[in-house]
């Protein structure tokens, strides 16, 4: 297979992790912790890197899942205990581990892992580090991203009705029986280890584009949690591929490109939506205006 | 000892730090602390940009460009959280990862396009880069930095109104919308002329924890600017001349890892000391 | 003739498409002690805030006679205690000293002709040797004092207070009516919202009732009655004593 076919699978495969678990974060309001959770696993990533000299793999993603945790309780304590503003404090722990984590890795004397593959992922070299799987030479990237995709996709379905209780009604899922802060911890370790297994292919800042923009240019169509998985996907998806094709056609940063295109999906949706809703509204007060 | 361009180095990052603490103050107590984030990271397109236009790295072309794309990015981000009904935090992360995408795809494209040795003239707007400044552009970030101290301290008054009380400040007849403009402005300026010390991705950071490291000390405002902007400072030449004895590690980290170390000895003091 | 102290004509608000007031009338003499009652979600505290400019609203209000922005010096305004963050650093003698702001104009600091006029305003209220305490470390009654004490050094002619009854302690409400007193007697007027029906009608000249549109305004006496409680307060109650004693409780 072509070298921009893989990337485009790996890409599409990291989209499509990314968007699943960006739907809850969405619809919680958690986007930013998303964002720092993309920055703060850094640190973890190196730590793996300077214990197993081997950059991402199973365990980057086992050490991410820890501090994406840990990320969110520090923000928590450093809000309740010292009295920073909650956005403050957020910003105070992710870029403080971020910047630990540049610092490691310049200290660290690595020739593999430097900050430009962490930042914008090298997904234009993952196809070239191979392994081979069933006789077929695989990239090494996808033995991490699929077991996650899946894994992601498998835990959602397993528990579906309760992630969607907590995704609308956290307050009410408690009232249900529904240990919310459990479920609530664990879309956050996902998150965690599904931006680890995609750093590879988007890097760190622009999986933030991953989780947050498809999740909500699928929201502008739909508002039930079953619709916008599938359709944040699709977004996602061909965010991916689009950019891909763009970034290989100009020469230029596939992760960027990606974000691009995502962006330009968001945009065009807007666009779309408004010119609909307004013809709605206008229709509606013509509809009212009568009866005053 | 210190080489006379060192010495230039370290005041002129010292003086950056002195007005990323008092406007980071006001930037966190107006709750602003992430859209300074989001502009951060919408400067690169424009640097990039700025960059293609001149054809050279040009400090004062790139500042300008950085500037407008980051008053760009928080525009969308106040339209998309105003006329939308996408949330604010998922309007910081848009426009925060799509802006900088934008601003990736352009450095790429300048890197593989382009033959005039662009490479390390942008990589060092990412993480920020000390040691290659010049005496120029030191003078020009000092002086934008002592301009917008010398705007705080005229306007202190009306910033501490407009940030406490909105609305009373509105019924005094201030107009409280075109002085959160100005606040925001002054927040874009600073964030730029911390680009080349800090870089896009951890100049939010100097703005907040210098900040939030004060606070620990006092709950008046105007104690806490001048505390801010001295922790600030610190932080400057301490960040400076550790990262000029580090150099595999870029500067932006190195600088925010000593504010950190300000916060967290602030944070532990203040509970050692008041429980 | 000296115009009315407040003229409202026509007054429209909504919000998210909802209409809030609905083509309010209204005019009042002064001074007087004016108070504005209604249930919850009647639009008290937009009505204050339409008047003083900070919701959208269409219809024409004028203050003293003119229009409020070429009145804003000499009006003076309490908004609703849970409307700021009680841990911004600043203290209680800062927040008092805000009310001279607007005399001071752009760039000037305050002197000590300000602070002497925040520390009088200060004493006014009860809060003397607490001007430099931080004013998330006040009681509730304590922090409704501080807002009283920098409308006072607004030294205005026309107040607007939102709630300042709200979860105060009895002495606090205790000087909160005194200084209302000493406001009328000093020919003020002072628009009240409130929500203690019980106090309206002993401490209160005049009374505007509310309930998305004007119910009734005009002299205590001629208005307070029990078919306009009846009807401001969707018939919930059947006599005066019976709504009167449901207000002290919904508080």
């Amino acid at each position: 297979m072509g070298l921009t076919v893989w990337t485009i699978v790996i890409g599409t495969t990291a989209a499509a992790a990314c968007s699943l678990v960006g739907c809850y974060l969405v619809l919680r309001r958690l986007s930013l912790l998303g964002d720092a959770i993309s920055h703060a696993v850094l640190p973890g990533l190196v730590a793996a890197f300077l214990i197993t000299g081997r950059v991402g793999g199973w365990p980057a993603v086992l050490g991410a899942l820890i501090v994406g945790v840990l990320t969110s309780v520090l923000a928590d304590i450093v809000h309740r205990r010292t009295g920073v503003p909650e956005d403050a404090g957020l910003g105070v722990v992710f870029t403080s581990l971020f910047a630990l984590g540049v610092v490691l890795l310049g200290l660290a004397d690595g020739t593999d892992l430097d900050p430009g593959c962490v930042l914008y992922g090298l997904i234009e070299l993952a196809p070239l580090d191979t392994a081979p799987v069933f006789g077929l030479e695989v990239p090494r990237t996808l033995l991490t991203l699929v077991p996650v995709l899946l894994i992601t996709i498998g835990l959602f379905v397993l528990f579906w009705k309760e992630v969607q209780l907590t995704a609308f009604d956290p307050a009410h899922a408690v009232a249900a029986g529904i240990h919310a802060g459990l479920i609530h911890h664990a879309v956050l370790a996902l998150t965690a280890g599904v931006i680890v297994a995609s750093f590879e292919a988007v890097g760190s800042i622009l999986v933030v584009a991953m989780l947050v923009v498809p999740p909500v240019t699928a929201g502008l169509i739909t508002r039930r949690l079953h619709h916008l998985m599938p359709m944040a996907v699709f977004f996602a998806t061909t965010a991916a591929t689009g950019g891909t094709l763009l970034a290989t056609w100009w020469n230029t940063s596939v992760a960027g490109m990606m974000a691009v295109v995502a962006g330009v999906q968001l945009g065009c949706l807007l666009a779309v939506s408004s010119v609909i809703l307004g013809e709605r509204q206008s229709r509606g007060e013509r509809g009212v205006s009568p009866g005053r | 000892m210190l080489r006379y361009n060192t010495l230039i180095v370290l005041l002129g990052v010292g003086l950056l730090g002195a007005a990323a603490g008092p406007i980071g103050a006001l930037a966190v107590l107006r709750r602003r602390a992430l859209v300074g984030d989001a502009l951060a990271h919408a400067t690169l397109p424009g640097l990039c940009l700025a960059f293609l236009i001149i054809g050279e790295r040009s400090m004062p072309a790139l500042l300008l460009g950085a500037l407008a794309s980051g008053l760009l990015g928080v525009t969308v981000l106040a339209l998309l959280s105003r006329y939308t009904r996408i949330k604010e935090d998922a309007a910081i992360a848009i426009v925060l990862s799509v802006f900088f995408g934008a601003g990736l795809v352009l450095s790429r494209w300048i890197q593989n396009h382009t033959t005039t040795g662009s490479k390390a003239g942008l990589d060092s707007y990412i993480l920020g880069k000390t040691a290659g400044l010049l005496l120029d552009d030191v003078l020009l970030l000092a002086g934008l930095a002592v301009l917008v101290l010398v705007v705080l301290l005229a306007l202190y008054k009306e910033f501490q109104l407009l940030i406490f009380d909105r609305d009373f400040a509105r019924v005094q007849g201030w107009p409280v919308a075109r002085l959160d403009l100005l606040l925001l402005g002054l927040i874009a300026v600073l964030v730029v002329i911390g680009l080349p010390a800090v870089g896009v991705i951890l100049v939010a950071s100097l703005l907040i924890l210098p900040a939030v490291a004060a606070r620990m000390w006092t709950d008046r405002l105007h104690r806490l600017l001048v505390l801010s902007g001295l922790i600030g400072a610190l932080t400057g030449v301490v960040g400076a001349a550790l990262s000029a004895s580090l150099p595999r590690a870029p500067a932006g980290a190195v600088i925010v890892l000593v504010a950190m170390a300000f916060f967290v000895v602030s944070a532990v003091a203040r509970r050692l000391l008041w429980g | 003739m000296v115009p009315p102290v407040l003229e409202v004509d026509d007054l429209n608000t909504t919000y998210q498409r909802r209409v809030v007031l609905d083509a309010i009338d209204l005019s009042v003499d002064g001074p007087a002690l004016v108070a504005i009652v209604g249930p919850n979600g009647a639009g008290k505290s937009t009505f204050l805030k339409s008047i003083l400019g900070l919701v959208p609203c269409t219809g024409s209000v004028r203050v003293l006679g003119q229009p409020i922005d070429s009145v804003r010096r000499r009006i003076g305004y309490v908004p609703q205690r849970e409307s700021v963050d009680w841990d911004f650093p600043v203290s209680v003698g800062d927040v008092a000293l805000m009310g001279t702001y607007g005399r001071l104009g752009w760039f000037r600091r305050p002197g000590a002709a300000e602070r002497r006029v925040a520390q009088e305003c200060l004493s006014r209220v009860g809060l003397d040797g607490l001007e430099d305490r931080q004013i998330g470390r006040l009681s509730g009654g304590q922090q409704q004092r501080t807002f009283l004490a920098r409308a006072l050094a607004q030294q205005a002619d026309v107040y607007f207070m939102d709630e300042p009854m709200a979860g105060v302690d009895a002495s606090t409400q205790a000087v909160i009516f005194d200084l209302l007193d000493e406001l009328r007697d000093a020919g003020k007027t002072v628009f009240v919202v409130h929500h203690d029906l019980r106090t309206v009608a002993s401490r209160f000249d005049r009374v505007v009732m509310l309930n998305r549109r004007l119910i009734a305004a005009g002299p205590m006496a001629e208005v307070f009655t029990t078919e306009n409680l009846q009807q401001t307060y969707d018939s919930q109650f059947v006599t005066l004593d019976e709504a009167i004693a449901c207000s002290a409780t919904t508080r």
